[in-house]
């Protein structure tokens, strides 16, 4: 099984990437799928903008997937990121995980969304509502965390 | 065999988000003078280059690095390195 990864600035269909992954495997039992959407944080946004290293962008992201398929016995794994300006509303990133059980595909898919917030290399940027830009987005130590979490033998 | 050069070699930086805004460029090449061993020993001497850097490395323990896209750490050698990248903490997904 090998992850399939993209960055790119256009939108994504979760429906026909889902299908994608399914459509020529009938033995999975199980699709779990996250999408991230961006917020307008109660009407103050107006966008984000997301800049990205390109290049290693995608290969961080194949590290953690490739981490995900040896630590849960998966059939697919997708992760797409997106990047440019995205409006409230809009969707910035998509992870779907399959396998033969639910346990495995939720926990892969929580697991690739933790480490990609705190490993793939995205930074985003405010650009409010009123039409002035806004400064970059900080790191939560509450991702830390998340992501830390599965550093513990389970 | 002959030994490795003790020349520095050229070295391609990049900068991405508020470190490339501080900087005050997208990337650059740079020949690092002798004995820069590390990152650490990169972000000093690039500190010393300007006030943009200055800024940049103010709080060296945020600002993260990259070795030909692989995520490094302030002791990890920079021995054969060909891109490095130096970037806030990421907020991505």
């Amino acid at each position: 099984m090998t992850p399939l990864v993209r960055i790119q600035r256009e939108d994504f269909d979760i429906g026909a990437e889902m299908a994608a992954l399914t459509s020529d495997n009938t033995n999975i039992g199980a699709v779990v799928s996250f999408a991230g959407l961006c917020r307008d944080e109660s009407g103050r946004l107006a966008a984000l903008e997301l800049e990205h290293y390109p290049g290693m962008a995608e290969a961080e992201i194949a590290r953690v997937a490739a981490e995900a398929a040896e630590r849960w016995p998966l059939s697919g794994l997708v992760a797409i990121h997106r990047y440019g300006l995205i409006r409230p509303g809009e969707q910035i990133v998509l992870v779907i995980a399959a396998s033969s059980h639910r346990r495995e595909a939720f926990e892969a898919a929580d697991f690739l969304m933790d480490y990609l917030k705190t490993r793939a290399p995205f930074w985003k940027r405010e650009h409010l509502a009123d039409g002035t830009l806004g400064g970059w987005v900080e790191a939560k130590a509450d991702d830390d965390d998340a992501a830390q979490r599965w550093e513990q033998v389970s | 065999m002959t030994m490795a050069t003790t020349e520095p070699a050229s070295l391609k930086l990049v900068y991405f988000a508020w470190v490339r805004e501080r900087v005050g460029l997208t990337d650059e090449t740079v020949t690092p003078p002798a004995g820069t061993a590390t990152i650490a020993d990169l972000v000093r001497w690039l500190k010393s280059r300007g006030e943009g850097y200055e800024l940049a490395f103010e709080n060296e323990s945020i600002v993260r690095a990259a070795i030909d896209q692989t995520h490094a750490k302030p002791a990890t050698t920079i021995a054969g390195a060909r891109e490095i990248a130096f970037f806030p903490p990421m907020t991505g997904g």
